[in-house]
């Protein structure tokens, strides 16, 4: 609003003259309406439009002739064909036409849409008044007289009888549906708690497939086992190694503070589970200079010096330890099973 | 005697005296200092070393000590092998440029042979892993697929699926292995650098090294082949993600900025 626009008794002056006693206009929250509606040039030169009629065929047309390119590429290019294109890199030929083709097809569909309607479709304002919603009285009074009529001749407030069993009806039928989550698969029972690791089963080496020798481990090495008997063409390999995975580290013995690992170990040998115990990530960021080992899902580290207590993060107990020696062989073999669960905490876990 | 005698306050008696006694202690020296200059074991091997040991001096003895026994700045170096000198001087990360979480890898200032004579140093302080020989650790003909899988189960906890790297405790961090060299790939696997745990050939053999040195190679050599083009660091969905909503959302929206702001009137007010 420009300054011209001001009326004349708000101003300054006006204000002088009327000390004080402000005149206020009759209604000044009126609706200003509309702005008037303005043309495009469209809608003024036929010329113009037909310019935009064009300029949206053309679009469309465009999009077609993707689509086109787009079944063109899947039949000529193969499937391993790898081209070098500028800033992607080595890129495979049929992704980089399907993708460009698919995206032109729906790109030109979109842009011709937009254009169209910004040019060509009419622009008019249009008001549309909103209308109350509300029934009639006589319409909510008709109905509430006929529910309460309703509910007298059913008898419902008086036949308590009816009442209670139906209610005792509806609130066992649910129960059919509890029931049936049993169904969801049998129970864990002791799986949770025993592993494939037992008294005299050797530690196999995840790479090799050797069992292990007391001297194969270096000090600072990092090594992953498996126990004896288990194979990858196992059907159940992928379950089984999941409770079973087992990190071999070497710590000098005058280094491990804990008075149990030390125990647990065989001249510095030490091997923990590789189930971090927050949420079962397998876990062997192992730092060999700290003897730190860090959980990349959420950060809790152990102090493989220390009994793996836990001295970072939101695991809630330390990595359990497999007790470990040698056979006459002079092989490591374990000295049982874990002694506690492996992985995150449950509820019954004790 | 008496001339003698009666010169000995002459001026230059003290220079003449001085001469002699010079004389006296480099002749000494001569005969009775150890062996090695000028005698039957003068191999190439006692040079590389005498020459290592200067390098040495120069550039590593502050932080690891005189004869390499390490001090409270630096690791004893008695036992690390040629192989492990081999990786932290080729890679530019020793002589480290200041203490810190993890020394990172910078331009190598020494050549080949420098590299050489202070590897033959080391060595000789104790036993440890020996520079590779390209046999060792050239690729060609490797198993890809075993390599895969032996890099997923024992590497790519740390150095991410395709060898971008990742970040460790406090400061620490796995570095990306693009543009490391096969020889560099297998001494690090030998020795174990820095906090990188070592895996010897006792538990994973030579052929292995290899299989893995050619799958790092595949995915993240200079040769790689990248299917779906714009890899985005090769970090994973995370990155990916954030790209597509920032960069992908953040387009549609200019799009739709744009085409509002921009009115198609006639008369433009």
């Amino acid at each position: 609003m420009s300054s011209q626009e001001i009326p004349e008794e708000n101003l300054p002056a006006g204000q002088d003259t009327a000390h004080g006693a402000v005149k206020v206009a009759d209604d000044p929250f009126a609706d200003p309406g509309l702005p008037p509606h303005k043309p495009r040039i469209q809608d003024i030169d036929e010329r113009a439009a037909r310019r935009s009629e064009r300029a949206v065929a053309f679009m469309f047309t465009l999009s077609m002739l993707a689509t086109v390119g787009f079944i063109a590429s899947y039949v000529i290019f193969p499937v391993d064909k790898i081209v070098y294109i500028w800033p992607f890199g080595r890129v495979s030929a049929l992704n980089f036409a399907l993708g460009l083709t698919l995206g032109s097809a729906l790109f030109f569909i979109g842009a011709g849409a937009v254009h169209w309607a910004r040019t060509l479709m009419s622009d008019v304002e249009v008001a549309d008044e909103r209308h109350p919603m509300a029934a009639s009285p006589e319409v909510k009074a008709k109905v509430m007289a006929d529910f309460a009529a309703g509910a007298a001749e059913s008898g419902f407030g008086r036949r308590k009888l009816i009442r209670n069993t139906m209610f005792g009806a509806l609130a066992l039928v649910p129960l059919s549906g509890v029931m049936l989550l049993r169904d969801m698969g049998p129970l864990p029972e002791k799986k949770l708690r025993v592993t494939k690791w037992a008294r005299g089963k050797q530690l196999i080496n995840m790479n090799t497939h050797e069992p292990l020798r007391p001297e194969d481990v270096a000090v600072g090495s990092l090594t992953f086992a498996m126990p004896e008997g288990m194979s990858e063409h196992d059907h159940d390999f992928q379950v089984e190694i999941a409770k079973a995975a087992l990190m071999i580290v070497r710590i000098q013995p005058e280094d491990i503070k804990d008075k149990r690992e030390l125990e647990w170990s065989h001249d510095g040998v030490v091997a923990f589970s590789k189930i971090c115990t927050h949420v079962g990530c397998p876990i062997s960021l192992y730092e060999q200079q700290t003897h730190h080992v860090l959980c990349p899902c959420h950060q809790s580290t152990f102090d493989l010096s220390d009994g793996a207590r836990v001295i970072f993060g939101p695991a809630g107990h330390a990595l359990p330890q497999l007790r470990i020696g040698v056979n006459d062989k002079g092989f490591l073999e374990a000295l049982g099973d874990f002694d506690e669960p492996v992985g995150p905490a449950f509820w019954e876990r004790g | 005697m008496k001339k003698l005698s009666a010169r000995r306050r002459h001026p230059l008696a003290a220079v003449v005296v001085l001469l002699f006694a010079l004389a006296a202690t480099g002749g000494l020296y001569a005969a009775f200092a150890p062996a090695g200059t000028a005698k039957a074991d003068e191999t190439a091997q006692s040079l590389a070393i005498e020459e290592g040991k200067k390098l040495y001096s120069v550039g590593c003895a502050s932080c690891h000590g005189t004869g390499g026994q390490g001090t409270s700045d630096g690791p004893s170096l008695v036992g690390v092998g040629s192989a492990a000198v081999d990786f932290q001087v080729a890679t530019g990360r020793m002589p480290a440029q200041q203490p810190g979480a993890q020394v990172p890898k910078k331009p190598n200032i020494y050549s080949q042979a420098q590299i050489d004579q202070l590897a033959a140093y080391v060595a000789s302080l104790g036993a440890g892993p020996i520079t590779p020989t390209e046999s060792q650790y050239d690729p060609a003909g490797a198993d890809i697929a075993r390599g895969g899988e032996l890099f997923r189960s024992n590497c790519a906890q740390c150095h991410n699926f395709t060898g971008e790297g990742g970040a460790l405790s406090n400061g620490k961090y796995a570095p990306s292995l693009e543009g490391v060299s096969p020889k560099h790939l297998y001494e690090a696997m030998q020795t174990g650098p820095q906090n990188m745990p070592s895996f010897p050939d006792t538990t994973m053999p030579e052929q292995e090294k290899r299989d893995i040195i050619a799958y790092v190679q595949a995915v993240n050599g200079e040769k790689a082949d990248n299917p779906g083009g714009l890899s985005l660091g090769g970090l994973g969905p995370v990155s990916e993600g954030l790209f597509a909503w920032v960069f992908g959302l953040g387009a549609l929206i200019a799009v739709a900025v744009w085409v509002a702001a921009h009115t198609a009137k006639a008369k433009k007010s």
